[in-house]
């Protein structure tokens, strides 16, 4: 087995439930390469809701609440509330993130309570059997768009920008070091970071949208179709040309939500000290 | 007599008061007539304690990141009414399958959907008990009194630790809102539940496998454990559970709670135990039946109220026994008759008529209603 598998995988669990040619196995490797790279094992609290990404973290032998369909944000919430030193990752899929959850995301994210949500993008609702997505592109045939997609996509990065987040990026399957990169930079990053990773799914997105179920055409799709930038100002004219802008968009920093908690705390106990005594 | 002190307050300012006593560090809520003074108060205390209390998108995150919390390391909360209710069910749901310790207020107001926001009413006993999917039990009790908004939230949160589930506080807005007084007990006064822990090394802990009294014990996250929380029905291990590990684990949540009702189940009589006239009562309709027994007492007539405390699982024996030697009985609440057919089911017999004096609208029946009603109907 990887010696990061050996490590860290939780090995009774395995086989993983993905499917085969599934993005999810490399997300788990290089995510955990980032984690070992850091030593932060210990720290991690992990978050998830349903679908097929939501199984990502419990193959990995650390703590996961792996809760409810759209609530993993809600649930990363409490766990970061009740200990705020633990490093809190929520992982996601489109439909879990952007549809049920979406709301949970634009709070969070307004919060920019501290932690790493890394939604994994396949395009459709995979687990269920081929649902059209929130993410899924105008015109394809799904199982529920028999007749072609009406609606637009909806880009998870922009709505994270919009509601405030503090570390934006995205990448794809196609660029795991590159987003090994990315998790790292996240897992360090105090504030509310959002990880979107474009993923294949050749049982699904491919055999239904893309044209083929073969594994390696849907990593080459997603290697034809995203480009890499440097300067976020250039993601409109990339899709414009009808590709995906993949890369770092955004890192700032801004006031963390518990290290605000923690300060308003402090500041009103001692003011009710000053008052004298308690009410 | 315990040491502590009295003070007026309002049956939702009761509830704060206890939870804080019990430790509860972590609210998550969002406002809604008639619980959102619980949700005021907790964010004014909260802070001095060095807690959190956290206005949510809406009650769906809230019930989430209440069980989360547990599991997190810490006793949480969460208080509701009706519609909100609604959308709290399947976290519910979730609280009981990752067996996650924590308490739920539902200040109930009619129904049903937005119904009469400002009213009290007594609809949601049994989306209390069934509201959410699948087989599973749960403790729910009901308080009558601002005094037992207090003890009951106590009461919620030991249990909910002793047998590792969520308890909910079916208050109405009667009771929410009543001011009256309360003795708060200090609290060394008082007896607080601690959380079950693993006793065993931890590379031997599995984290699904139950002691003999059907609970297992329950680290925090980040204590080394490492344990996978899912919301699946599971193997002893935490995995997606066969045919066999799901039925075990089903009826394990069930029974851990329902085996051992003796220790929380609570019927109290008032008035006349042995009088041939019994009302069934619960919640806020207690206070207004119990003054229809004193009434009728200075009238020369024996009555008696029974008050179901803990109507869920229902108290099947102790209203039975409550109810031993009655021949009249009248089951009062504000609703078109629920806990009623509890007590058809529970009484059986078929020359006791069991009659209904039903109020809804969210107007809270008078005393002397209850006695107009025997005369009338006999």
């Amino acid at each position: 087995m990887n010696p990061l598998g050996e490590k860290y995988l939780r090995k009774s669990f395995l086989p993983f439930l993905f499917c085969p040619g599934c993005g999810d196995g490399m997300i788990v490797q290089s995510f955990l390469q980032a984690v070992d790279d850091l030593g932060v094992a210990d720290d991690l609290a992990m978050a998830a809701g349903i679908g097929c990404s939501a199984w990502i973290p419990v193959y990995m032998h650390f703590d996961v609440f792996k809760g409810l369909h759209g609530r993993a944000i809600p649930a990363a919430i409490g766990l970061k509330a009740s200990r705020p030193s633990r490093k809190v990752v929520v992982f996601t899929g489109d439909g879990d993130g952007l549809a049920i959850g979406g709301l949970h995301l634009i709070h969070a994210a307004r919060r920019n309570i501290d932690m790493t949500v890394v939604i994994v993008n396949n395009q459709i609702y995979a687990m269920t059997g081929g649902q059209v997505a929130p993410s899924t592109g105008v015109g394809s045939r799904t199982q529920t768009t028999p007749y072609g997609n009406l609606e637009k996509p909806l880009d998870g990065c922009k709505i994270a920008i919009a509601s405030g987040a503090t570390m934006v990026s995205r990448w794809s399957t196609a660029h795991t070091r590159q987003l090994t990169r990315t998790f790292k930079k996240a897992l360090n990053h105090k504030g509310f970071s959002f990880v979107e990773v474009l993923s294949q799914c050749p049982v699904q997105t491919g055999r239904y949208i893309l044209g083929s179920g073969s594994p390696q055409f849907n990593l080459q799709w997603l290697k034809d179709n995203c480009v890499a930038v440097k300067d976020p100002s250039q993601w409109g004219e990339i899709e414009a040309q009808g590709k995906i802008p993949v890369g770092d968009i955004l890192q700032i920093e801004k006031p963390e939500f518990m290290e605000e908690v923690q300060r308003m705390n402090q500041k009103v106990k001692e003011e009710a000290q000053a008052k004298g005594g308690d009410r | 007599m315990k040491k502590g002190r009295i003070k007026v307050m309002m049956g939702n300012e009761a509830c704060m008061e206890a939870a804080l006593l019990a430790g509860c560090r972590f609210y998550a809520g969002y406002p809604i007539t008639p619980a959102t003074e619980i949700l005021e108060v907790m964010s004014m205390r909260l802070p001095l304690l060095d807690g959190l209390c956290l206005q949510m998108e809406d009650e769906i995150a809230a019930m989430v990141s209440v069980v989360a919390a547990s599991w997190g390391g810490g006793k949480s909360m969460t208080a509701t009414s009706g519609p909100g209710f609604c959308l709290m069910q399947e976290a519910i749901g979730l609280a009981v399958a990752v067996e996650a310790p924590c308490v739920i207020v539902n200040v109930q107001r009619g129904g049903p959907a937005s119904g009469q926001s400002t009213s009290t009413a007594q609809g949601d006993f049994y989306q209390a008990r069934y509201g959410s999917n699948g087989d599973y039990s749960l403790i729910v009790l009901c308080p009558s009194t601002a005094q037992e908004m207090f003890d009951h939230t106590i009461k919620a949160f030991n249990l909910s630790e002793r047998f590792r589930t969520p308890v909910i506080i079916l208050s109405d807005e009667v009771v929410g809102h009543i001011r009256e007084k309360v003795f708060i007990p200090d609290a060394d006064q008082l007896t607080f539940v601690p959380r079950k822990r693993p006793t065993v090394p931890m590379e031997e802990f599995i984290a699904w496998k139950a002691d003999a009294d059907g609970v297992p014990p329950m680290p925090d996250f980040n204590t080394g454990y490492k344990i996978p929380v899912i919301s699946q029905a599971k193997s002893l291990d935490g995995n997606r559970g066969n045919a066999k590990e799901a039925d075990e684990n089903i009826r394990r949540i069930v029974s851990k709670i329902e085996d051992h009702m003796d220790e929380f189940a609570e019927v109290l009589i008032y008035g006349a135990e042995k009088a041939e006239t019994a009302f069934v009562t619960f919640g806020s309709v207690c206070r207004a039946a119990r003054s229809a027994v004193d009434m009728g007492r200075e009238k020369g007539l024996a009555l008696r109220s029974v008050e179901v405390k803990t109507v869920w699982p229902f108290p099947d024996e102790l209203v039975r026994r409550a109810l031993a030697g009655a021949k009249r009985i009248v089951v009062a609440e504000m609703n078109l008759g629920m806990i009623k057919r509890e007590i058809e089911r529970v009484v059986r017999q078929p020359e006791i008529k069991i009659e209904l004096f039903s109020k809804i609208g969210g107007i809270y029946p008078q005393p002397q209603e209850f006695l107009r009603f025997l005369e009338e109907k006999r």
